[in-house]
Protein backbone atom coordinates (compact mmCIF):
# COMPACT_ATOMS: atom_id res chain seq x y z
CA UNK A 1 0.00 0.00 0.00
CA UNK A 2 1.37 3.13 -0.70
CA UNK A 3 -0.22 6.43 0.43
CA UNK A 4 -1.71 9.19 -1.77
CA UNK A 5 -1.59 12.90 -0.52
CA UNK A 6 -5.47 14.02 -1.94
CA UNK A 7 -5.40 18.00 0.45
CA UNK A 8 -9.29 18.01 -1.82
CA UNK A 9 -11.76 19.38 -0.25
CA UNK A 10 -14.94 17.16 0.29
CA UNK A 11 -16.92 19.45 -2.53
CA UNK A 12 -14.01 19.77 -5.61
CA UNK A 13 -16.34 17.41 -7.61
CA UNK A 14 -19.02 19.38 -7.38
CA UNK A 15 -16.98 23.06 -8.13
CA UNK A 16 -15.85 21.58 -11.08
CA UNK A 17 -19.10 20.21 -12.33
CA UNK A 18 -20.41 24.30 -10.82
CA UNK A 19 -18.05 25.66 -13.13
CA UNK A 20 -19.12 23.85 -16.05
CA UNK A 21 -23.09 24.32 -15.56
CA UNK A 22 -22.34 28.24 -15.14
CA UNK A 23 -20.49 28.48 -18.32
CA UNK A 24 -23.09 26.78 -20.58
CA UNK A 25 -26.07 29.17 -19.08
CA UNK A 26 -24.04 31.75 -20.03
CA UNK A 27 -24.47 30.27 -23.50
CA UNK A 28 -28.22 29.85 -23.30
CA UNK A 29 -28.04 33.60 -21.33
CA UNK A 30 -29.72 32.10 -18.61
CA UNK A 31 -29.07 34.11 -15.18
CA UNK A 32 -29.20 32.04 -12.37
CA UNK A 33 -29.08 32.97 -8.84
CA UNK A 34 -29.01 31.20 -5.74
CA UNK A 35 -31.13 32.31 -3.45
CA UNK A 36 -30.40 30.80 0.48
CA UNK A 37 -32.17 31.33 3.67
CA UNK A 38 -33.56 29.94 6.94
CA UNK A 39 -36.39 27.88 6.46
CA UNK A 40 -39.42 30.51 6.50
CA UNK A 41 -37.41 33.34 5.94
CA UNK A 42 -39.16 34.77 3.44
CA UNK A 43 -38.06 33.60 0.29
CA UNK A 44 -41.12 32.89 -1.67
CA UNK A 45 -42.68 36.08 -0.47
CA UNK A 46 -39.41 37.75 -1.62
CA UNK A 47 -39.48 36.12 -4.98
CA UNK A 48 -43.17 36.64 -5.68
CA UNK A 49 -42.96 40.27 -5.03
CA UNK A 50 -39.75 40.97 -7.35
CA UNK A 51 -41.52 38.78 -10.05
CA UNK A 52 -44.60 41.29 -10.37
CA UNK A 53 -43.05 44.15 -8.88
CA UNK A 54 -40.38 43.91 -12.16
CA UNK A 55 -43.38 42.79 -14.73
CA UNK A 56 -42.42 44.29 -18.07
CA UNK A 57 -38.47 44.66 -17.36
CA UNK A 58 -37.37 41.43 -16.56
CA UNK A 59 -38.95 37.84 -16.90
CA UNK A 60 -38.38 35.83 -13.77
CA UNK A 61 -38.36 31.61 -13.36
CA UNK A 62 -37.94 29.82 -10.27
CA UNK A 63 -36.88 26.54 -9.41
CA UNK A 64 -37.89 25.90 -5.78
CA UNK A 65 -36.14 23.24 -3.88
CA UNK A 66 -37.65 21.36 -1.36
CA UNK A 67 -37.39 18.11 0.73
CA UNK A 68 -40.77 17.07 -0.34
CA UNK A 69 -43.74 19.34 -0.75
CA UNK A 70 -44.67 21.57 -3.41
CA UNK A 71 -46.76 24.75 -2.04
CA UNK A 72 -44.50 27.01 -2.87
CA UNK A 73 -44.45 26.29 -6.52
CA UNK A 74 -48.11 26.91 -6.47
CA UNK A 75 -47.63 29.78 -5.51
CA UNK A 76 -44.81 31.24 -8.02
CA UNK A 77 -47.13 29.71 -10.39
CA UNK A 78 -49.89 31.33 -9.73
CA UNK A 79 -48.07 34.47 -10.51
CA UNK A 80 -48.11 33.47 -14.08
CA UNK A 81 -44.58 32.94 -13.81
CA UNK A 82 -42.67 29.53 -14.60
CA UNK A 83 -42.12 27.54 -11.69
CA UNK A 84 -40.96 23.88 -11.39
CA UNK A 85 -40.22 22.24 -7.81
CA UNK A 86 -37.94 20.07 -7.25
CA UNK A 87 -37.49 17.29 -4.70
CA UNK A 88 -34.00 16.91 -2.98
CA UNK A 89 -34.94 13.00 -1.54
CA UNK A 90 -34.19 14.47 2.34
CA UNK A 91 -30.87 16.12 0.98
CA UNK A 92 -30.45 19.65 2.63
CA UNK A 93 -29.04 21.17 0.24
CA UNK A 94 -28.92 21.71 -3.84
CA UNK A 95 -25.41 20.61 -5.28
CA UNK A 96 -24.50 21.48 -9.15
CA UNK A 97 -25.55 18.11 -10.28
CA UNK A 98 -29.19 18.17 -8.85
CA UNK A 99 -28.85 21.70 -10.19
CA UNK A 100 -28.76 20.80 -13.75
CA UNK A 101 -31.26 17.57 -13.40
CA UNK A 102 -33.48 20.29 -12.27
CA UNK A 103 -32.59 22.75 -15.62
CA UNK A 104 -33.52 19.94 -17.73
CA UNK A 105 -36.88 19.35 -16.44
CA UNK A 106 -37.68 23.08 -16.56
CA UNK A 107 -38.93 24.67 -18.99
CA UNK A 108 -38.55 28.19 -18.44
CA UNK A 109 -40.16 30.04 -21.15
CA UNK A 110 -39.62 33.13 -21.65
CA UNK A 111 -37.63 34.03 -18.28
CA UNK A 112 -34.26 34.77 -18.66
CA UNK A 113 -33.54 35.71 -14.94
CA UNK A 114 -33.92 31.97 -13.05
CA UNK A 115 -33.94 31.94 -9.17
CA UNK A 116 -33.07 28.20 -7.36
CA UNK A 117 -35.03 28.62 -3.92
CA UNK A 118 -32.57 26.57 -2.05
CA UNK A 119 -33.31 24.57 1.04
CA UNK A 120 -34.20 26.28 3.73
CA UNK A 121 -30.92 26.22 6.04
CA UNK A 122 -27.96 28.36 6.33
CA UNK A 123 -25.55 25.95 6.99
CA UNK A 124 -24.55 23.36 4.15
CA UNK A 125 -26.45 25.22 1.14
CA UNK A 126 -23.30 27.33 1.71
CA UNK A 127 -20.85 24.89 1.04
CA UNK A 128 -22.02 23.55 -2.93
CA UNK A 129 -21.81 25.59 -5.66
CA UNK A 130 -24.86 25.39 -7.98
CA UNK A 131 -23.44 26.85 -11.15
CA UNK A 132 -25.30 29.78 -10.10
CA UNK A 133 -23.74 32.98 -11.22
CA UNK A 134 -25.13 35.21 -8.31
CA UNK A 135 -25.81 34.23 -4.47
CA UNK A 136 -28.37 36.05 -2.71
CA UNK A 137 -29.02 35.36 0.95
CA UNK A 138 -31.78 36.30 2.99
CA UNK A 139 -31.97 37.16 6.26
CA UNK A 140 -35.37 37.48 8.43
CA UNK A 141 -35.48 40.57 11.05
CA UNK A 142 -36.58 37.78 13.84
CA UNK A 143 -33.70 35.23 13.14
CA UNK A 144 -31.80 37.93 15.06
CA UNK A 145 -28.69 40.24 14.67
CA UNK A 146 -25.80 38.03 15.28
CA UNK A 147 -26.79 35.05 12.54
CA UNK A 148 -23.53 35.94 10.89
CA UNK A 149 -21.52 35.12 13.76
CA UNK A 150 -23.03 31.82 13.80
CA UNK A 151 -23.05 31.15 10.00
CA UNK A 152 -20.50 32.83 8.80
CA UNK A 153 -19.48 30.95 5.53
CA UNK A 154 -23.00 31.77 4.06
CA UNK A 155 -22.60 35.90 4.48
CA UNK A 156 -18.76 35.26 2.84
CA UNK A 157 -20.32 33.56 -0.28
CA UNK A 158 -23.14 35.64 -0.73
CA UNK A 159 -22.93 38.79 -3.19
CA UNK A 160 -26.22 40.55 -1.87
CA UNK A 161 -27.55 40.21 1.97
CA UNK A 162 -31.74 40.97 1.64
CA UNK A 163 -33.23 41.53 5.47
CA UNK A 164 -36.60 41.43 4.95
CA UNK A 165 -39.60 41.34 7.57
CA UNK A 166 -38.77 44.81 8.17
CA UNK A 167 -42.10 45.80 9.30
CA UNK A 168 -41.85 43.77 12.07
CA UNK A 169 -38.95 45.88 13.31
CA UNK A 170 -41.30 47.24 16.21
CA UNK A 171 -41.76 44.16 18.39
CA UNK A 172 -37.88 42.64 17.92
CA UNK A 173 -34.54 44.03 19.47
CA UNK A 174 -32.82 43.65 15.85
CA UNK A 175 -29.99 45.82 15.43
CA UNK A 176 -30.12 46.60 11.81
CA UNK A 177 -26.06 48.87 12.27
CA UNK A 178 -25.03 45.61 14.44
CA UNK A 179 -26.25 43.31 11.60
CA UNK A 180 -24.43 45.35 8.73
CA UNK A 181 -21.45 45.78 10.86
CA UNK A 182 -21.41 42.28 11.29
CA UNK A 183 -21.98 40.73 7.83
CA UNK A 184 -19.61 43.82 6.01
CA UNK A 185 -16.74 42.46 8.88
CA UNK A 186 -16.98 38.69 7.35
CA UNK A 187 -17.14 40.18 3.45
CA UNK A 188 -16.82 43.83 2.71
CA UNK A 189 -18.39 43.41 -0.89
CA UNK A 190 -21.92 41.96 0.34
CA UNK A 191 -24.65 44.38 -0.57
CA UNK A 192 -27.17 44.96 1.75
CA UNK A 193 -31.19 45.88 0.95
CA UNK A 194 -33.70 45.83 4.29
CA UNK A 195 -36.99 45.31 3.00
CA UNK A 196 -40.56 44.45 3.24
CA UNK A 197 -41.77 42.34 1.11
CA UNK A 198 -45.35 43.17 2.51
CA UNK A 199 -45.53 47.00 2.77
CA UNK A 200 -42.57 47.17 -0.23
CA UNK A 201 -40.15 49.10 2.00
CA UNK A 202 -36.95 49.25 0.49
CA UNK A 203 -37.39 46.87 -2.79
CA UNK A 204 -37.07 49.10 -5.33
CA UNK A 205 -33.21 48.97 -4.34
CA UNK A 206 -32.93 45.59 -4.38
CA UNK A 207 -34.55 45.21 -7.54
CA UNK A 208 -32.57 47.87 -8.98
CA UNK A 209 -29.42 46.09 -7.96
CA UNK A 210 -30.94 42.63 -9.22
CA UNK A 211 -31.33 44.37 -12.62
CA UNK A 212 -27.77 46.16 -12.86
CA UNK A 213 -26.54 42.63 -11.88
CA UNK A 214 -28.00 41.17 -14.61
CA UNK A 215 -27.12 43.54 -17.43
CA UNK A 216 -23.83 43.81 -16.24
CA UNK A 217 -23.56 39.99 -16.35
CA UNK A 218 -25.21 40.59 -19.88
CA UNK A 219 -22.10 42.54 -20.64
CA UNK A 220 -19.48 40.32 -20.23
CA UNK A 221 -18.32 38.32 -22.91
CA UNK B 1 -29.97 13.73 5.62
CA UNK B 2 -27.02 16.18 4.52
CA UNK B 3 -23.69 13.16 4.76
CA UNK B 4 -25.72 11.22 1.88
CA UNK B 5 -24.99 13.91 -0.53
CA UNK B 6 -21.20 14.47 1.03
CA UNK B 7 -20.29 10.95 0.42
CA UNK B 8 -21.34 10.86 -3.30
CA UNK B 9 -18.87 13.57 -3.86
CA UNK B 10 -16.17 12.37 -2.01
CA UNK B 11 -16.39 9.18 -3.94
CA UNK B 12 -16.49 11.48 -6.99
CA UNK B 13 -13.66 13.64 -6.21
CA UNK B 14 -11.80 10.12 -5.26
CA UNK B 15 -12.53 8.53 -8.88
CA UNK B 16 -10.86 11.42 -10.39
CA UNK B 17 -7.59 10.80 -7.65
CA UNK B 18 -7.61 7.26 -9.01
CA UNK B 19 -7.53 7.99 -12.34
CA UNK B 20 -4.79 10.74 -12.08
CA UNK B 21 -2.89 8.38 -10.08
CA UNK B 22 -3.07 5.03 -11.82
CA UNK B 23 -4.98 3.37 -9.11
CA UNK B 24 -7.79 0.59 -9.30
CA UNK B 25 -8.45 -0.12 -5.13
CA UNK B 26 -8.00 1.74 -2.60
CA UNK B 27 -7.35 0.46 0.51
CA UNK B 28 -8.35 3.99 2.86
CA UNK B 29 -9.76 6.97 2.81
CA UNK B 30 -8.57 9.23 5.51
CA UNK B 31 -11.02 12.79 5.50
CA UNK B 32 -10.49 15.75 7.70
CA UNK B 33 -13.68 16.73 9.74
CA UNK B 34 -13.78 19.97 11.04
CA UNK B 35 -15.85 19.80 14.94
CA UNK B 36 -18.24 22.49 14.01
CA UNK B 37 -18.25 21.62 9.93
CA UNK B 38 -21.97 20.26 10.44
CA UNK B 39 -21.12 16.60 9.54
CA UNK B 40 -21.95 13.71 11.92
CA UNK B 41 -18.89 11.09 11.76
CA UNK B 42 -21.12 8.45 12.89
CA UNK B 43 -23.57 9.33 10.29
CA UNK B 44 -20.63 10.06 7.35
CA UNK B 45 -19.62 6.05 8.36
CA UNK B 46 -22.84 4.87 8.05
CA UNK B 47 -23.26 6.48 4.43
CA UNK B 48 -20.12 5.57 3.35
CA UNK B 49 -20.34 1.78 4.18
CA UNK B 50 -23.74 1.98 2.27
CA UNK B 51 -22.56 3.59 -0.65
CA UNK B 52 -19.06 2.31 -0.93
CA UNK B 53 -20.33 -1.24 -2.26
CA UNK B 54 -21.76 0.35 -5.09
CA UNK B 55 -18.16 1.44 -6.32
CA UNK B 56 -15.39 -1.20 -7.18
CA UNK B 57 -13.04 1.94 -6.32
CA UNK B 58 -13.68 1.67 -2.53
CA UNK B 59 -15.74 -0.89 -2.01
CA UNK B 60 -13.47 -2.74 0.12
CA UNK B 61 -11.73 0.79 1.48
CA UNK B 62 -11.65 1.41 5.23
CA UNK B 63 -12.88 5.48 6.43
CA UNK B 64 -10.85 7.28 8.50
CA UNK B 65 -11.49 10.40 10.59
CA UNK B 66 -9.53 12.95 11.38
CA UNK B 67 -11.03 15.83 13.81
CA UNK B 68 -10.31 19.24 13.64
CA UNK B 69 -11.19 21.03 17.05
CA UNK B 70 -13.29 24.15 16.83
CA UNK B 71 -11.02 27.62 17.30
CA UNK B 72 -12.77 30.87 17.73
CA UNK B 73 -10.97 34.17 17.64
CA UNK B 74 -11.62 37.30 19.72
CA UNK B 75 -11.49 40.82 17.90
CA UNK B 76 -11.81 42.43 21.11
CA UNK B 77 -9.40 41.04 23.69
CA UNK B 78 -7.28 39.16 20.46
CA UNK B 79 -7.52 35.73 21.97
CA UNK B 80 -8.45 32.26 20.95
CA UNK B 81 -11.03 29.84 22.51
CA UNK B 82 -12.76 26.59 22.07
CA UNK B 83 -16.09 27.39 20.02
CA UNK B 84 -17.76 24.41 21.49
CA UNK B 85 -17.42 25.13 25.08
CA UNK B 86 -17.99 28.83 24.79
CA UNK B 87 -19.80 29.61 21.65
CA UNK B 88 -19.64 33.09 20.35
CA UNK B 89 -19.12 35.00 23.97
CA UNK B 90 -15.47 35.00 24.80
CA UNK B 91 -14.92 33.75 28.02
CA UNK B 92 -11.76 36.03 28.28
CA UNK B 93 -13.62 39.38 28.28
CA UNK B 94 -17.26 38.47 27.40
CA UNK B 95 -17.29 40.04 23.97
CA UNK B 96 -19.38 38.64 21.01
CA UNK B 97 -17.48 39.97 18.27
CA UNK B 98 -15.93 36.71 17.59
CA UNK B 99 -15.39 34.77 14.48
CA UNK B 100 -14.56 30.93 13.63
CA UNK B 101 -10.73 30.52 13.00
CA UNK B 102 -10.84 26.65 12.52
CA UNK B 103 -13.13 23.61 12.82
CA UNK B 104 -15.68 23.65 9.70
CA UNK B 105 -13.13 22.42 7.01
CA UNK B 106 -14.30 19.18 5.20
CA UNK B 107 -11.74 17.61 3.45
CA UNK B 108 -9.90 14.46 2.11
CA UNK B 109 -6.59 14.18 3.75
CA UNK B 110 -5.26 10.94 1.71
CA UNK B 111 -5.50 7.41 0.27
CA UNK B 112 -3.88 4.42 0.53
CA UNK B 113 -4.02 2.57 -2.45
CA UNK B 114 -2.27 -0.76 -3.81
N1 LIG C 1 -44.47 40.68 8.15
C1 LIG C 1 -43.84 40.10 7.14
N2 LIG C 1 -43.99 38.77 6.92
C2 LIG C 1 -43.33 38.20 5.90
C3 LIG C 1 -42.46 38.93 5.04
N3 LIG C 1 -41.94 38.09 4.13
C4 LIG C 1 -42.46 36.87 4.42
N4 LIG C 1 -43.29 36.93 5.47
C5 LIG C 1 -44.05 35.81 6.06
O1 LIG C 1 -43.14 34.83 6.54
C6 LIG C 1 -43.68 33.52 6.34
C7 LIG C 1 -42.69 32.65 5.55
O2 LIG C 1 -42.49 33.21 4.27
P1 LIG C 1 -42.05 32.36 3.01
O3 LIG C 1 -41.89 33.32 1.88
O4 LIG C 1 -42.93 31.19 2.81
O5 LIG C 1 -40.63 31.86 3.49
P2 LIG C 1 -39.64 30.81 2.76
O6 LIG C 1 -38.27 31.23 3.10
O7 LIG C 1 -39.98 30.69 1.33
O8 LIG C 1 -40.01 29.47 3.53
P3 LIG C 1 -39.54 27.97 3.17
O9 LIG C 1 -39.59 27.82 1.67
O10 LIG C 1 -40.55 27.11 3.88
O11 LIG C 1 -38.17 27.83 3.75
C8 LIG C 1 -45.00 33.71 5.63
O12 LIG C 1 -46.04 33.65 6.58
C9 LIG C 1 -44.90 35.11 5.02
O13 LIG C 1 -46.15 35.74 4.89
C10 LIG C 1 -42.33 40.36 5.29
O14 LIG C 1 -41.57 41.09 4.63
N5 LIG C 1 -43.03 40.88 6.36
MG1 LIG D 1 -40.36 28.98 0.20
ZN1 LIG E 1 -12.34 38.48 24.25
Amino acid sequence: MKVIEVGRAGTDANDRDADLLRRELKEKDLFLINLMSAAGSGKTTLLSRTITDLRGKASIGVMEADLASDVDAAAIEALGAASIQVHTGGCCHMDAVMTREALEAFDAGEARILFLENVGNLLCPAEYDTGAHLKVMILSLPEGDDKPLKYPLMFRESDALVITKMDAAPYFDFDLEAAKRRAKALNPKIEIFPVSAKTGEGMEAWENWLLTAWERWREDA
Amino acid sequence: MHELGVVTHVIRTLEEVAQENDVTKIGSVTLTVGEVSGIVTEQIIDCWNWFKKKTPLVCEAELKIEPVPAVTWCTACEQTYETVKYGKTCPHCGSKETYLLQGSEFAIKEIEAE
